[in-house]
């Protein structure tokens, strides 16, 4: 076998070396009526590495990959161009293999490059801190819910009907263990986001206002007016982005008064995966919640030749110190996307993000133009950047599937993410990235006219 | 002013009607290098052997119990920006915590500075 | 053995301590191969970008709404080679298991093969929508059903719930799904029993999801106290969380009675899984009884680590608890066409009891093609071979340094994939952490310290089975000579370590005074 070194003469000069007769003498402790007496039948003994790359490329090609179709999926993950040297220095193996820098002396690289993480998401979220990671971001957004209970011991929840329906269901799920109570209503169809119909759901007794910017239609909420409302009951404003690329066009969240900013990494740098691994992001505006943070956070500090390092820092918040009083019971955080994030937005720079996202838009401007022509097909957002949702008078998840059949990837239906509810199944979500082409554009449109009429 | 102890190595200033509580300094050492308090804030209500403040160091959080029952009626500040006054001045300036004294009979279970030294002695 | 080192080198070619770490100051700081790097924040800028894009501003007439950044964010770029070499210089001051024997304890640092980075990288895997629709995603589907059917194989179990992130979240998942389950019976519970030497995410898990923790006692020889066990056991226990093997690195070779008294207790056992890389393809969870045991496919199944994640934390479950299992997750049909199942289609496989949705889509999909590859590999008979040559290599260890360092669990028997060490013995003041840092001089990661709480000073070595003999005789020498400095009380350990990129950073001061985001000095 390729990966194991030891040879048979090996194995038998270390039984004898531990006073073994035969390895079975090393699993004595499991006992004899539940030992396994050869490999387990049913599953394939093992192969070469030219039969298993066969194998999986079969598996592989049975997919359509959105490089080989026009594809404008979004809903809380986004295609966009990965740069070639990302791919290459996050397989470096003193990144790939190694561990959580736990060891600071011989970790410097992974501290140092989530110390830039931390601040580059602090800065593109218009906070005074970030952690180094979580998992994702329907998981950072449970997280930050369950910080801001801890913070003003309140319970009751908020959620804008407008949060991705699948982070309102990961929060409702996890809310359950921690009575937390968790008010959430469906999205209404229409051009604006309602923010006066969510400031009037906050109360006294609300913990915590929960808000996707932009939000699950593409649409973008004036945070400010709901950061005010929120506060003036004690409540905390959480905005939730799922499109870091959006940032480099609108007012960060932070700069808008939310007091916990979180969301979804997976734009930059990490490539969509078919759902995973992600890259969870998790930020707050005031460095005195600090100590509320879940996850762990990298600092500065120096050697004891006084030259500059980095460690992780204030872990006592955390579960192998605080076991059952820690902030969490994350363990993980997502170490290797965090620096393909990191890697990606240093390519990119102030000047190449901005740009990236008036590319974004430029082009999902012209898709929006050309799709209204479709008959039968009105735009819904007042707003938008690169995304925004579409009505098509009919049932639009059974348009996507007759699409995908032409090999078109048109969007992600209402239907797909609100399975059920009739208001919205003639929705479609179009996201438009730097990597859609206007002849895709052109696809769209006339494929869209022909399921349409 | 009378100090007592007790066996959690939290030490109790009396005087009159309120009291004032920190950790001793055979505490401080054991804990190392403190980097920070947590402290009660004021008008907690305050049971004997219940959690009052948490003390970290960079590897451990050690709970900090109060000895009495009683009302808090003041934090050290001076702990947040300089946690480390814990270290250099546990049993003067690095105090925790002020409170009221619910019930003063509580007291009597407690140690005296000598029953506190033979105790430490004997760990 | 006349040396060490498989090069030829001895101790004795050092030629004067000065050759090694002195010699004039250089102006750069760097050390030959040894580069410092400072912060991209020093050297890159705003104006800088390495991305080719059109040089265009939000347009007159755009659709934001009036809500356009105005402001400078503050993100500085670099051009692609100020890039690489950023990030290749920072790389250099990593240790990974590519550079050399890594024994972390309970954290299984084995060999990540490339092939699985290849599979993970095809188009079909990595180039796929999470929201595509099913007959554009029939092979991802497949592959997801293919990994959880060797997962239930390999445990013996019924289900498996393939979505929690990384282990925690795994076994955050099985203790909600045994919350569910004694809800669904009206049976309201209270405790969680852990033994003490578990890892922390078992109590926090068990806090999280609304029990108080309440220990297990241990044996003298470090297993489980059945007999204590029992007697605690009853009708306000609602689960035990066990680590087996445990973290002394010890079989519970009581698990099968312990599982029967839970059970009897109306119960349920998690065990974590943790270590399974020790008794994969030997023995299968399921035929002990265990309910639910999260299995970290960044161990046992090999997908790297990556500095800290992703991860992954699939769940297998008992048939008792499959039913309360978290959406999706994907079936097969009696035709062969694999399904996901999602909340709308859940009562279509009777599945409407599960506990919910633990992350907005299906998993770590990246994680689960390089498992499914590293599976594919080793195939069964090669995942029976890991597991003996990882305890094989285990035991060498301690037995070839159990004369020197105090094994409080020598006499316990043969250990599994790790060995445990204590620091009893150990001269002057010098603890385990000097001990551990003067490994980083040997060239090697520290393993695994501190863990479990019950041992003093305690060390954990796996090696793995990744290891050949000789990458263990070199690392069994420096153990060696570091023991017997270690014994003799030399002082020199404290300073340790002399040659990495760093000396020992203050941590006092990084939590004191927290700095966590770059900002620019005030000059």
């Amino acid at each position: 076998m390729r990966y194991l070194p030891l040879t048979d003469s090996d194995r038998g000069e270390m039984l004898a070396k531990v006073g073994a007769s035969s390895i079975d003498d090393l699993f004595v402790d499991v006992p004899e009526d539940a030992r396994l007496n050869g490999p387990i039948e049913g599953l394939p003994m093992h192969m070469s590495e030219m039969a298993v790359e066969r194998h999986m490329r079969t598996l592989s090609k049975k997919n359509l990959a959105a490089a080989d179709a026009p594809f404008f999926l979004g809903a809380g993950a986004y295609r966009h161009h990965i740069p070639a040297s990302v791919d290459h220095l996050i397989q470096r193996g003193e990144f790939l293999t190694a561990y959580t820098p736990y060891q600071p002396e011989i970790a410097q690289g992974t501290l140092q490059m989530l110390f830039e993480f931390q601040t580059q998401v602090a800065k593109l979220y218009g906070c005074a801190v970030a952690n180094a990671s979580m998992y994702d971001g329907s998981t950072a957004c449970w997280e930050a819910v369950a910080m801001a209970s801890r913070v003003t011991r309140r319970k009751r929840v908020v959620l804008s009907g407008a949060l991705h329906p699948h982070y309102a269901e990961v929060v409702k799920t996890m809310a359950k263990f921690t009575q937390d109570e968790i008010g959430d209503s469906l999205p209404a169809l229409q051009a604006e986001p309602d923010n006066q119909g969510l400031i009037t759901r906050i109360d006294d007794e609300t913990s915590c206002v929960v808000v996707q910017y932009p939000d699950i239609f593409g649409r973008i909420p004036d945070l400010a007016e709901i950061a005010e409302a929120a506060h003036a009951k004690g409540a905390l404003l959480i905005a939730v982005n799922t499109e870091p690329v959006a940032l480099g066009a609108i007012k960060s969240p932070g700069e808008l008064g939310a007091d916990i900013v979180v969301g979804e990494g997976q734009a930059l740098g990490v490539g969509l995966q078919f759902g995973g691994p992600y890259l969870g992001l998790f930020a707050v505006r005031d460095k005195k919640h600090v100590r509320q943070m879940p996850g762990r956070l990298c600092g500065e500090t120096q050697d004891a030749e006084g030259k500059r390092g980095y460690v992780l820092t204030l872990s006592t918040r955390e579960q192998h110190i605080r076991r059952e009083k820690a902030t969490s019971n994350i363990c993980t955080n997502s170490g290797l996307c965090a620096l393909a994030f990191n890697i990606h937005l240093t390519l990119l720079g102030e000047k190449g993000l901005r740009r990236l996202a008036a590319e974004n838009h430029r082009l999902a401007c012209i898709a929006a133009d050309r799709l209204v022509q479709v008959p039968g097909v009105e735009l819904l957002n007042g707003t938008f950047i690169n995304e925004f949702t579409l009505r098509l008078g009919q049932n639009a998840r059974a348009v996507v599937r007759k699409l995908a059949d032409q090999g078109v990837l048109a969007g992600v239906s209402l239907g797909r993410l609100y399975p059920g509810v009739d208001g919205l199944s003639d929705g479609l979500l179009v996201a438009v990235t730097e990597t859609t082409s206007e002849e895709d554009i052109e696809t769209l449109a006339s494929a869209l006219e022909e399921a349409l009429s | 002013m009378p100090r007592y102890f007790t066996d959690e190595h939290e030490w109790i200033d009396v005087e009159g009607e309120s009291a004032t509580v920190g950790i001793t300094d055979y505490a401080q050492e054991q804990l190392g290098d403190i980097v920070f308090v947590e402290l009660p804030s004021v008008g907690t209500m305050l049971d004997k052997g219940g959690d009052a403040a948490v003390v970290e160091s960079v590897k451990a959080a050690s709970d900090v119990y109060s000895p009495i029952n009683g009302e808090v009626t003041e934090a050290n500040g001076a702990l947040e920006d300089d946690p480390a006054l814990v270290n250099t001045s546990p049993e003067d300036e690095g105090w925790f915590f002020r409170m009221t004294i619910g019930d003063a009979s509580q007291l009597e279970g407690l140690m005296d500075e000598a029953g506190y030294k033979a105790f430490v002695d004997s760990l | 053995m006349n040396s060490p080192n498989q090069s030829g080198w001895k101790p004795e070619m050092n030629a004067s301590e000065d050759s090694i770490h002195s010699g004039p100051a250089t102006v750069s700081g760097n050390r030959a191969l040894m580069l410092e790097e400072p912060l991209l924040f020093e050297i890159g800028h705003i104006e800088t970008t390495g991305v080719d894009l059109p040089d265009t501003d939000i347009a007159v007439g755009n659709r934001l709404g009036g809500m356009e950044r105005s402001d400078p964010i503050g993100l500085p770029g670099l051009s692609e080679p100020e890039t690489i070499r950023h990030y290749t210089r920072l790389s250099r001051q990593n240790y990974g298991i590519d550079l050399g024997l890594f024994p972390l304890g309970s954290c299984t640092m084995k060999h990540n093969p490339r092939l699985n980075e290849k599979v993970a990288r095809m188009p079909g895997f990595a180039d796929v929508h999470p929201l595509q629709p099913a007959s554009t995603i029939r092979g991802a589907l497949e592959a997801i059903n293919e990994l959880a059917h060797w997962l239930i194989d390999l445990t013996g179990m019924h289900g498996v719930a393939m979505s929690p992130k990384a282990g925690a979240h795994g076994e955050l998942c099985g203790i909600l799904c045994i919350r569910a389950a004694l809800e669904a019976r009206g049976d309201a519970r209270e405790i969680v029993l852990v033994p003490e030497s578990a890892h922390g995410t078992n109590p926090a898990t068990a806090a999280f999801a609304g029990y108080r923790v309440e220990d297990i006692p241990a044996t003298d020889e470090g297993r489980v106290d059945l007999e204590a066990l029992k007697a605690r056991l009853g009708p306000d226990v609602a689960a035990v969380m066990i680590t087996n093997p445990n973290t002394c690195g010890l079989f519970e070779r009581d698990m099968k009675a312990i599982s029967d008294a839970v059970h009897e207790a109306g119960a349920l056992v998690y065990c974590d899984g943790a270590n399974f890389n020790a008794i994969v393809g030997k023995v299968r969870p399921g035929d002990l009884g265990v309910d639910a045991m999260h299995i970290n496919l960044h161990k046992t199944f090999s997908t790297p680590h990556g500095g800290g994640g992703p991860g992954s934390g699939p769940v297998v479950l008992s048939e008792a608890l499959s039913p309360y299992g978290p959406l999706p997750f994907t079936a097969r049909t009696k035709e062969g066409v694999v399904h996901l199942v999602e909340e709308e289609n859940a009562a279509d496989y009777g599945h409407t009891d599960a506990f919910g949705r633990m992350t907005a889509f299906h998993g770590q999909m990246g994680m689960f093609t390089r498992a499914l590859t590293y599976m594919r590999s080793h195939g069964a008979d090669g995942l029976r071979q890991v597991a003996e040559d990882a305890v094989l290599n285990a035991n060498y260890v301690l037995r070839s340094l159990d004369d020197l360092l105090d094994a409080p669990f020598g006499a316990s028997g043969p250990c599994m994939h790790e060995a445990l060490f204590g620091d009893e013995g150990f001269g002057g003041d010098l603890s385990t952490l000097d001990l551990a840092k003067a490994m980083i001089d040997e060239g090697y990661h520290p393993m695994t310290m501190y863990f479990p709480l019950v041992v003093h000073g305690a060390m954990l070595i796996e090696p793995t089975e990744t290891e050949s003999k000789a990458a263990l005789d070199q690392f069994i020498a420096s153990m060696r000579s570091l023991a017997e400095r270690a014994r003799a009380g030399d002082e020199s350990m404290k300073q340790a370590p002399f040659h990495a990129p760093r000396r020992r950073l203050d941590e006092t001061q990084a939590a004191r005074k927290p700095v966590l985001v770059w900002e620019p000095s005030d000059e």
